[in-house]
């Protein structure tokens, strides 16, 4: 089932209010040595509240350039960007580092703990950066960390973790500043199956809570447990589609 | 990220990386250590110089009339010659002098030049012999440990006997009285009547090696011409009463060489201020050449750090990228390794005090400089340690805080 256009979006308009995410004519090109390569080649996309997508695709299609453009960590060449109705697509470095901090939570392949500082504090990080006190900081810290089943091993390391268990660390991180959407970068990658099990739970969990989810994967059996996968190939979308759960 | 953070993060860094913050501190640790040393010494020289020394050499409320000033630092070659060809103080003048200071004050005659002392086989070298009147003692505070020291009667009549310093008696009698004992200066006998107590040295020179006799004891021609004296030593009771005895000096001298108003002395009333006008000229040298080192290893201490925030903002590239992801601004990574930099040049500068302070005290054990801690040189080296780490600091963090988060997170 192809997912129906939600809105005819022309330049100049403003997204509807449960729109998350909208691209539009989105483009990305890199200068590769005097060689310009076009990653994107106009994306328009719209991701409602609470939608849990997978973004599928094989290497070179895109998926990367089009995470890092959401994820506000690149600006692009040509075309608009609104992340809950603001348009990003235009701000300054340290503009997009406010919305990084806000709207965005990430959750990477390798996790990126910091490896000296415990599971407590590397959930704490994003809101030292949004400015809250300490004692603020720890019991959202420690909030996080009971949503993701952490609760017993808040002072632990990441070494003194298991992959899931540092993994969903990394969730905590990404949802303690209750961001609009939770952007996840292969997040199964480096974990074995019934670890990635484990995670796709938790997705779910928090899916159900609400949380509007992105995820990149080239794995199938993980885009299955999105609600939507779209496929990007040479720059643009292949096809977007709506599964049951 | 508020500036406390940024600090309690960076002293987490450098104590999980003992050993190479460690060489980062050295620098700035030499650097510090150094300055708070130099520092010390020329603050207790400064201090030594002031409080005892001229005094030592001048006493209190001491003035002494002299063809030139006994020390003088960075003089040009015409101003010596011009010195030399000034006449020489005479009896006449010291007694003229003398006798019209009608406050009271203690007054002595002084000549003085170095040679030998002997007794038996024994020769006592590069001795200050001094031919003074019988006040001198007084008003040089010279205590006498045994015998007694001449009489105003034995400086008049030119007695020759003689009254040793502690190292000359050492020296020419080790263990054995030198009472009643012959020495000979410049071929005659002198009659050993006292020896001073001990008084040390400053800055090294000793000032035990001196053997004072009569004024108008033979030795004089050894030391001056026939009639002609060095210093004219007036001590008066109070600084007030010292000036004016000065101004009454002044007078007599003038009107005795018939010096015409607009014609300067050809002699000098010398005070304790000449020796530390004297010192303050050595002592800019000092100001001048020491910064030097300390302003070289701190370079150097600086040079280190950059370098291995350099290593650090390479190191940890992935860390950086990560942190912006989760929001940090450039200012937040910029402030994060200012704050390290700083951290561990003030560390350094922190170890640089103690050991600084240290130096000082093992200074003042082994040597004869008499050094002592200035708090200012403290303050001054942990901003200067601060401050090297904030400026070796400013190109790595800046570096860092350009960084592209997303080829600084793909960044094995």
């Amino acid at each position: 089932m192809t997912a129906p256009p939600l809105q005819a979006f022309r330049t100049g308009d403003t997204p509807l209010p449960d729109i998350v995410i909208l691209t539009h004519k989105l483009t990305r090109a890199y200068d590769m040595g005097g060689e310009v390569v076009r990653a994107l080649q106009g994306v328009s996309l719209q991701i409602k509240k609470n939608e849990y997508v997978a973004v599928m695709g094989p290497s070179g299609s895109g998926k990367s350039t089009l995470m890092n453009l959401i994820g506000c960590l690149d600006t692009p060449t040509s075309g608009e960007y609104w992340l809950n109705a603001q348009k990003v697509s235009d701000l300054d470095d340290d503009a997009l580092a406010r919305i990084r901090n806000k709207e965005i939570g990430f959750v990477f392949q390798t996790f990126n703990l910091l490896p000296r500082a415990t599971a407590l504090h590397n959930v704490e990080l994003p809101l030292i950066y949004a400015g809250h006190g300490a004692r603020e900081r720890r019991a959202q810290a420690v909030h996080a960390l009971e949503r993701v089943g952490l609760a017993d091993r808040m002072q632990h390391r990441p070494n003194e973790l298991s992959g899931g268990q540092r993994q969903r660390v990394a969730i905590a991180r990404a949802l303690v500043n209750e961001p609009s959407i939770l952007l996840a970068d292969e997040p199964t990658g480096n974990l074995d199956s019934t670890t990635s099990g484990e995670i796709m739970q938790v997705f779910a969990a928090l899916h159900g809570q609400g949380q509007t989810i992105v995820m990149v994967t080239h794995e199938h059996d993980i885009a299955a447990h999105a609600a939507r996968v779209v496929t990007l190939r040479d720059g643009l979308i292949a096809t977007d589609q709506r599964q049951a759960a | 990220m508020p500036v406390f953070e940024a600090f309690r993060l960076a002293l987490q860094t450098i104590r999980a990386q003992k050993l190479k913050s460690g060489f980062s501190l050295l620098g700035v640790f030499i650097g510090v250590a150094s300055l708070i040393a130099a520092w010390s010494i020329v603050n207790g020289v400064n201090r030594y110089m002031t409080e005892k020394f001229a005094q030592t050499l001048y006493g209190v409320n001491t003035f002494q009339l002299r063809r030139r000033p006994m020390f003088a630092a960075n003089v040009p070659d015409s101003v010596w010659r011009a010195w030399r060809r000034r006449p020489r103080i005479k009896f006449s003048d010291a007694e003229a002098v003398t006798a019209a200071l009608t406050m009271p004050v203690v007054t002595a005659w002084q000549s003085d030049d170095n040679g030998s002392v002997f007794y038996g086989g024994k020769e006592a070298r590069d001795i200050q012999l001094v031919a003074a009147s019988e006040r001198y003692f007084e008003i040089k505070n010279l205590r006498i440990a045994i015998g007694r020291p001449f009489t105003a009667q034995e400086n008049r009549s030119g007695v020759p006997v003689a009254v040793l310093g502690d190292a000359v008696a050492k020296r020419l009698f080790v263990d054995r009285t030198p009472l009643e004992r012959s020495v000979r200066i410049g071929g005659i006998g002198y009659r050993v009547i006292g020896v001073v107590e001990k008084q040390g040295s400053v800055l090294g020179f000793p000032l035990d090696r001196f053997v004072v006799v009569p004024a108008f004891a033979p030795a004089q021609s050894l030391v001056n011409p026939p009639g002609v004296v060095d210093a004219l030593l007036v001590k008066a009771r109070s600084e007030v009463e010292m000036r004016e005895a000065m101004e009454v000096a002044e007078g007599v001298m003038r009107s005795r060489r018939h010096l015409r108003p607009n014609q300067d002395n050809n002699f000098v009333l010398d005070t304790s201020e000449g020796v530390q006008r004297f010192w303050a000229g050595i002592s800019r040298i000092l100001v001048v050449v020491l910064p030097g080192v300390v302003i070289v290893s701190l370079v150097i201490g600086g040079i280190v750090i950059m370098n291995i925030m350099l290593m650090s903002v390479a190191e940890r590239t992935r860390e950086i990228g990560l942190r912006k992801s989760l929001g940090a601004r450039r200012r937040d990574v910029l402030r994060q390794f200012l704050a390290e930099s700083a951290a561990l040049a003030t560390v350094g500068a922190a170890f640089g005090i103690v050991a600084g302070i240290g130096l000082t005290l093992l200074i003042n054990a082994v040597s004869p400089l008499p050094a002592s801690v200035s708090p200012a040189s403290v303050v001054l080296g942990v901003i200067m340690g601060a401050g090297v780490g904030v400026i070796a600091g400013v190109y790595p963090a800046s570096r860092a805080a350009r960084l592209d988060p997303i080829a600084a997170l793909r960044q094995e």
